[in-house]
């Protein structure tokens, strides 16, 4: 009879145990997919600026068509990109894109004075610090989630309700500039 | 780990927190109570009750409109995106590295520098800056001093200010009213017909309380100022936390007490609320600024020495290099 109660006792706590872990992995997967919402929006306001900065540089800039075909391919790509993997390449793609050519806007100085240009530049560059600081939170918000899916005994119940609890991808920036470690020679 | 540090120390300021409100919801309630001893043995439960009352409406009252009524008393602005497009764009990206809802901006319009966050939650908190701030620090330095601002949002540091704020005042207020009407004729209603015994009991009690009532304001500011201070070293680490940069606050921590200026709408009551202590006098320049237990904020030079020592930890970067 005691040992009944015992058993009894020891599986309603594991029962509880595991209603309580899984509606924290739910918590955590929501947040990430939130985080992800997050970064998206940022990337929709920069898909948006894009043909106007595009269409401005053109006025001024016309025979520079080679940099121009390079942002508006980029953002295409960012467009129908399926994965976060191929959305973190399209974005790279798209940052260093419009790197070229805002350097590239240095040669022209009635460019450099377009109020619409300017405008669009610091709206640009704010969204792009949008984005990373999105990203982080999502990264931040992944690796929580992971840890929370990969210690012990939480890993028994993760693999349990697997189709519910699948992985999400890092973020990852792959910009060979920001990758690199910088060498040190004696 | 940097990451597990960090969520450890905002665990344990939580917990602190909570406990340090709890003692002063517990002084507020017994100086009810003796308020009510004082007035007569059987009032000793009506002053608790009492206490109890005025504590929650007040602190209902300070949970709703504090941020309302600290913006109006130091003349701040609501701000567009239009206007001042680099500091909204500013905030708003760290609220999305601090995975908040974004808080509404204003500017008080000042050459003095500083900065203070209010509200009661997340979703209902507000930034504030001066232009002289915007003015003269650069992006790195405003990112830190914004991610300063939303970690005290994030933390809600700025919920726990405004309950904190309300009863000390409660406690400075019932003291006051106790105390004067001790010597103006309080005390008359003593019940009849106490034994001996009973009497010294009373007696002791009323001379506890009296002690009580003399001491506890200033227990009550002390211990204000106490946890106002641990929270800036909490929002510094959670700021270097948010922008991956301990260096861009450390500098801008840096330039406001250097080229600190006068700060005239900051009053008393809203001082702490600001990122760094605001100078109400002409600060003389090379003269440095002596620590007390009246300050509301910590030594500025121990939270830069702490901000440039987290420079050092995994997921940081130093200071630029070239």
């Amino acid at each position: 009879m005691v040992a009944l109660i015992v058993v009894l006792a020891v599986l309603g706590l594991v029962i509880l145990y595991v209603i309580f872990y899984y509606n924290k992995l739910i918590r955590l997967r929501n947040q990430v997919d939130n985080a992800w919402h997050q970064i998206d929006v940022q990337l929709k306001r920069r898909y948006d600026l894009i043909p106007n900065l595009v269409e401005t540089v053109r006025g001024y800039a016309a025979h520079e068509k080679e940099v121009l075909e390079r942002v508006v391919q980029a953002r295409a790509m960012g467009i129908g990109a399926q994965t976060v993997g191929e959305q973190a390449q399209a974005e790279n793609a798209i940052t260093q894109a419009l790197k070229t050519l805002f350097a590239v806007a240095e040669n022209y100085p009635d460019l450099k004075a377009n109020q619409n240009f300017l405008m669009l530049q610091e709206e640009l560059a704010g969204t792009e610090s949008k984005i990373a600081y999105a990203r982080q939170f999502y990264n931040d918000m992944v690796m929580t989630y992971d840890t929370a899916r990969q210690r012990f005994p939480g890993n028994l119940i993760a693999s349990m309700f697997s189709g519910v609890f699948t992985p999400r991808e890092y973020f990852e920036i792959e910009l060979a500039a920001e990758r690199e470690v910088p060498k040190v020679s004696f | 780990m940097a990451m597990t540090t960090f969520y450890e120390e905002i665990r344990k300021n939580k917990l602190k927190s909570a406990f340090l409100v709890s003692g002063f919801i517990a002084v507020v309630l017994l100086l009810g109570y003796f308020v009510g001893l004082i007035w007569g043995r059987d009032y000793a439960m009506f002053g608790l009750l009492v206490a109890t009352l005025i504590a929650i409406v007040m602190s209902l009252v300070s949970y709703y409109h504090s941020d309302k009524i600290a913006l109006a008393s130091v003349g701040a602005r609501p701000v567009t995106r239009e206007e001042y497009p680099y500091y909204v764009n500013t905030v708003e990206g760290l609220a999305l590295a601090a995975g908040i809802p974004m808080p509404r901006t204003y500017i008080i319009e000042t050459p003095a520098m500083n900065a203070f966050a209010t509200g009661r939650d997340p979703e209902h908190a507000a930034i504030a800056v001066t232009t002289g701030l915007l003015e003269r620090c650069n992006r790195l330095e405003l990112e830190g001093v914004i991610a300063h601002e939303i970690s005290h949002i994030k933390n809600y540091d700025i919920r726990l200010m405004s309950m904190v704020v309300v009863l000390v005042g409660l406690v400075v207020i019932f003291s006051e009213i106790m105390l004067r009407s001790l010597f103006f004729g309080g005390g008359r209603r003593r019940s009849e017909g106490e034994g001996q015994g009973e009497g010294v009991v009373y007696l002791v009690l009323m001379l506890l309380g009296l002690a009580f009532l003399i001491i506890s304001p200033i227990l009550a500011q002390l211990l204000q100022l106490a946890i106002s201070r641990r929270r800036e070293f909490l929002a510094d680490a959670s700021a270097a936390m948010l922008t991956r940069y301990p260096e861009g606050l450390a500098s801008a921590l840096e330039k406001l007490t250097v080229e600190a200026k006068p700060f005239p709408q900051a009053s008393n009551a809203v001082a702490h609320l600001f990122i760094v202590q605001p100078f109400r006098a002409r600060v003389k320049p090379g003269k440095r600024y002596k620590t007390s237990i009246w300050d509301t904020h910590p030594p500025v030079e121990e939270r830069i020495r702490r901000l440039r020592a987290m420079a050092g930890l995994e997921g940081m970067r130093g200071p630029e290099q070239g």
